[in-house]
């Protein structure tokens, strides 16, 4: 059966410099599809992925991640929109370059598409009412 | 004219629970439908709405006095400035002030996350505000200093006013440089990467009444979820604005000065919001109702979005140096199709304004009207119009020569 997922990966600074993707890939037969990725020599680093390969290998691979202390979180909870704190202006969306924020005409009503997004952040503070946050 | 109505006649029936009362959205399907003549003989209030940024307002608050008492002379809440050089515990919190200690664009762009639009609404939330006022101690204000927790509740009066509300038209901002600008209108994306626009079109008050034939001083409005009244024109009003065949200005043109009590605003309609690098706003909720007297004012008041128009202007260098003018014309119906024609350029479009929360706010000041616990009000005097010659001044930099005191 086959596994894929996007996931988010975080490396403390200790292990930053390690050669993860190459491990995924040569020793558990996983793809990787890098969406976005921050990573500074020993600094904590985020890197968020698609992941995927025979359920099998995709969880040795992820046991793997997880033994050398990467800590790995599911991706749709990573960005938080509050409707409540929405103004439903529209600032955001000529912001977000996915569509995950867009605006459904002719209502003008702001929606969120989270399987869209790809965490960027960039709606972060491009929205005035800070209504979009980090859950991580 | 055929239809010929007076404000008695409709708050008569608004009295009853009689009224007709639609909003500026719904009215132009019934005007489609039924004609002019009919439709002004039905209706009797149109009712319009806006919620957007509006930077030029703010808060008069009296504290109560302390004991001993205080003059205050610096006054702060939750570390923004609020100005004090009135009368002992009166204050005025500005929306657009920031925390002396928040970094501004030192690092740019500066996020300016809490400023005094968000105090204002946490006071109308109820929350508890952090004071702290010092003075200089008088005889008969001898307390110099001291630091408490206050809420709405606890002050004597909270009264909104704002210099500069409802704009009647705004620009689209966009941006020809090749770098991100960060602006009033919103993040601007390099070389026409976006366009922002801020009106909420046919919902937007004084573009259904174009003339201010209902809008003048001393009218009722919703202003933040309370009732609110126009006092006075707003500063940089500009009604002798370029206008189209239906009088409807084709730039930014009137302004208003709004009033209302705090302590009977919504905070939902009351919100703090934070512009990147460029500072802090409040969005606020306005909604003006229209007495449909005759078929002119219903006329007015049935304008769509594909009938207003205005004027797209580069912030990079247009706007902040009065370089060039506008790029273009576009109307409302083009800007909330979601893209625009700029230089041969397909550009994708965004509100600043909600249009869904003006139509929310149309719908909450139909309710009052219809329920009959919002009566209309004839303005008491007009607002300066279309005749009076009135319009926005530069300033202008003089040379300040030195003063020969000493030349006998």
């Amino acid at each position: 059966m086959m596994a894929k997922h996007k996931i988010v990966l975080l490396f403390p600074a200790a292990v930053v410099e390690q050669p993860f993707l190459y491990h995924l890939v040569k020793d558990y037969n996983l793809f990787v599809n890098i969406i976005r990725a921050n990573i500074n020599p020993r600094k904590e680093g985020r890197l968020v992925m698609e992941l995927a390969g025979e359920q099998e290998d995709y969880d040795a691979g992820i046991n793997f991640l997880e033994s050398r202390g990467v800590t790995v979180m599911p991706f749709e909870q990573q960005v938080k929109w509050n409707e409540d704190r929405c103004t439903q202006c529209g600032a955001c969306t000529v912001i977000c370059p996915t569509d995950a924020l867009k605006m459904i005409r002719p209502e003008m009503i702001v929606e969120f598409d989270e399987s869209k997004c790809i965490v960027c952040e960039h709606c972060f503070k491009a929205c005035p009412a800070r209504a979009i946050v980090a859950h991580y | 004219m055929k239809v010929s109505k007076t404000y008695e006649e409709i708050n008569e029936k608004i009295s009853k629970g009689d009224a007709v009362v639609v909003t500026a959205e719904e009215v132009i399907t019934l005007v489609e439908e039924k004609g002019l003549e009919q439709t002004a003989r039905e209706v009797d209030v149109v009712t319009t709405g806006t919620f957007g940024p509006m930077c030029s307002s703010g808060v008069f608050l009296n504290v109560g006095h302390s004991t001993p008492r205080m003059r205050m002379s610096k006054v702060y809440l939750n570390g923004v400035n609020a100005y004090a050089g009135i009368a002992a515990v009166d204050v005025y919190l500005g929306a657009t002030e920031i925390p002396e200690a928040d970094p501004a664009n030192q690092h740019y762009p500066g996020e300016f996350n809490y400023g005094g639009a968000h105090v204002i609404e946490d006071l109308v939330a109820g929350k508890e505000v952090r004071m702290e006022a010092y003075s200089y101690g008088t005889d008969c204000y001898p307390r110099k200093k001291l630091e408490t927790l206050i809420k709405l509740e606890d002050m004597n009066e909270a009264f909104m006013f704002n210099p500069r509300n409802a704009y009647q038209n705004y620009n689209v901002g966009v941006n020809l440089s090749d770098r991100p600008i960060y602006t009033y209108m919103g993040i601007l994306k390099p070389n026409l990467g976006n366009a922002n626009y801020s009106t909420s079109g046919q919902l937007s008050p004084l573009l259904n009444d174009p003339l201010y034939k209902a809008t003048g001083i001393g009218t009722r409005i919703f202003l933040g979820g309370g009732t609110g009244y126009v006092s006075w024109y707003g500063t940089q009003h500009n009604p002798c604005a370029n206008r189209t065949d239906k009088e409807v200005p084709r730039a930014p043109s009137a302004t208003l000065s709004l009033t209302g009590d705090l302590k009977g605003m919504d905070p939902k309609w009351v919100r703090g919001v934070s512009y990147l690098g460029y500072g802090v706003s409040l969005m606020i909720g306005v909604g003006v109702p229209i007495p449909i007297l005759n078929e002119e004012m219903l006329r007015s008041a049935a304008i769509k979005d594909e009938e207003i128009y205005t004027q797209i202007i580069d912030y990079s260098e247009g706007f902040p140096f009065g370089k060039g003018g506008s790029l273009g014309e576009v109307d409302y119906a083009q800007l909330k199709s979601g893209k625009i024609i700029i230089q041969d350029k397909e550009v994708p479009t965004a509100p600043l304004s909600s249009y869904p929360k003006a139509k929310e706010i149309a719908k909450i000041l139909k309710s009052w009207i219809q329920k009959g616990e919002f009566l209309l009000t004839e303005p008491v005097a007009s607002i300066p119009s279309v005749d009076s010659g009135k319009k926005m001044k530069p300033l202008k930099i003089r040379c300040i020569e030195e003063k020969e005191e000493f030349d006998g």
